[in-house]
């Protein structure tokens, strides 16, 4: 692109879903209505026209309330959802924190998961060999490695989970309002591996409705509403104004 | 690496391509299917060689006396249950795997057919294990083979594509209307009894001058099959013009309607 330091850039985005008039749900009623002509639709615009350009390093912030849009938005840069118009440009991976859970087998040893979440972020075997022993020492499991998932408490599986999510570096990483990982010495280590990493030139996007998150790591951030972006500029004055219209909002109800 | 939204190929084409790249998920989610089953059970692997031996068993005392025209019946059952056995198991898994999947692909980019492809793969080496009691029984009622045995692997090859054309359709389907989770149980065992498995094949060949017959698509490669296992004959150049047309043709019709629509599939699931 004209600028080479641009990692991500949308022009003109727009995410449409349709909403039938009518929830059909189910192939026997398709069917029916589609023979009787009757398949009629709602557009609900989830995203409208967004243009937006990242660089490469850049810590970017996304704000606004439930429904605005966010992780549509997310959802939009990791290829996840095809926008309905528009042009979306990516250079480098891209690598989101799955939710916790997903991706896990409860069934399989923390190894064996490891392998399969490992090679689900588009690792090889090779790659996760490597890297085995460092994923282990970071999460921290010790000796429940060999032991089925299932005995596992929510902490050590979000702990693995995000050790093998960032045992890579990624040129993006995508985070949706999860920073909560384990408990406060865990949630340190974490941030410190993503402060290395943004050091070497790591992008980060992060999505969230709290505006003191967005304040304290982001230094760009917009603010979308309605599928719009009504803000866009450094994350401080952006998560005022968003405080403020929260403000007036909740004064006048 | 760049992704360019305006320069993507054939969602047919990106998407084999994309299933190469993650060639380690595929494998990582088949060992997940198989070791997932029969990781909690005492006899583990070994039911997958139990389970169509119990079944033709049962068939057998339950359906010798009907059926007793059938030439080594048991024989006859155990090749139908097992071909069966692959194609029920490969479309109804396949159907259960994309609900699985539906969580990971809201979050993350992958080839959805990996669920598939991975379910297909699966369902095979079962129907690999179970050649083991098939091969008992035809030694137990010495059944004669011939030559045409190193025929097998080819008709297995047309079964796994057929399995994997026709779960490619069904959990197309699936994705966009739940129901036909529901549903498709009742289709499958609709769609055994009119194939020959454990009817007689003679009898079906009689229903509407054999037309019902020849307009199922699942009889066409389990026949290859059962003239190589169960009579030990040559199968025609017709039989494998039939098998092949009906396989790669639910391959290909498969592929293409399942890329069409994975763009769209995270709107719905």
């Amino acid at each position: 692109m004209e600028n080479s330091q641009t990692v991500i850039q949308l022009e003109d985005v727009s995410v449409r879903y349709r909403i039938p008039n009518e929830t059909i749900r189910t192939f026997k009623e398709y069917l029916i209505r589609l023979v009787q002509g009757r398949i009629k639709h709602n557009d609900f615009w989830a995203l409208r026209e967004i243009n937006i350009r990242i660089n490469k390093g850049e810590v970017f912030g996304i704000i606004g309330r439930n429904g605005a849009g966010k992780s549509t938005l997310l959802k939009v840069i990791s290829k996840v959802l095809i926008p309905y118009k528009g042009h979306l440009w990516i250079k480098g991976n891209i690598s989101p924190l799955l939710q916790l859970g997903a991706g896990f087998h409860p069934e399989l040893t923390g190894r064996e998961n490891i392998f399969l979440n490992a090679t689900l972020l588009g690792h090889s075997r090779l790659e996760i060999n490597e890297k085995m022993d460092e994923i282990i020492a970071f999460a921290d499991i010790g000796d429940f490695l060999e032991t089925p998932l299932r005995t596992y408490s929510s902490g050590m599986q979000s702990r693995l989970g995000f050790s093998v999510a960032t045992a890579w570096q990624p040129d993006i990483l995508i985070l949706d309002e999860v920073l909560a990982v384990g408990d406060s010495a865990f949630r340190n280590k974490c941030i410190n591996r993503l402060k290395k990493y943004k050091e070497r030139g790591m992008t980060i996007l992060m999505v969230s409705h709290e505006s003191n998150q967005i304040r304290t790591f982001c230094q760009r951030a917009i603010w979308l509403d309605h599928g719009e972006i009504k803000m866009d500029g450094p994350a401080a004055e952006v998560c005022e104004s968003y405080e403020n219209s929260v403000l007036k909002s909740s004064g006048n109800s | 690496m760049i992704y360019d939204s305006a320069k993507r190929k054939h969602p047919a084409i990106e998407e084999f391509l994309a299933l190469f790249r993650y060639r380690d998920f595929i494998y990582q989610l088949v060992r997940r299917d198989i070791v997932a089953r029969y990781k909690r059970s005492i006899l583990g692997i070994a039911w997958t060689m139990l389970n169509p031996l119990g079944t033709m068993l049962i068939m057998v005392v339950v359906f010798s006396r009907v059926f007793n025209a059938v030439q080594n019946y048991p024989a006859y059952v155990l090749t139908g249950l097992i071909c069966w056995a692959m194609f029920s198991q490969s479309t109804s898994h396949s159907i259960s795997m994309m609900v699985w999947g539906s969580r990971l692909i809201q979050q993350i980019y992958l080839p959805k057919t990996a669920f598939i492809v991975s379910t297909v793969i699966a369902s095979m080496v079962n129907f690999l294990l179970s050649l083991v009691p098939l091969f008992i029984i035809l030694a137990i009622t010495k059944t004669a083979l011939g030559w045409s045995i190193v025929l097998l692997p080819f008709s297995m090859i047309l079964i796994l594509l057929f399995s994997l054309g026709v779960s490619l359709l069904i959990s197309t389907l699936a994705v966009f209307f739940p129901d036909v989770e529901q549903m498709y149980p009742v289709v499958l065992t609709g769609w055994m009894y009119m194939s020959p498995i454990i009817v007689p094949l003679e009898f079906l060949e009689n229903v509407l001058n054999g037309w019902l017959l020849r307009l199922n698509p699942f009889y066409h490669v389990l026949n290859i099959f059962r003239i190589i296992m169960y009579k030990g004959g040559v199968p025609t150049g017709q039989d494998w013009a039939f098998a092949l047309l009906v396989s790669f043709g639910a391959l290909i019709i498969g592929w293409y309607i399942f890329t069409r629509k994975a763009d769209s599939m995270t709107y719905y699931v």
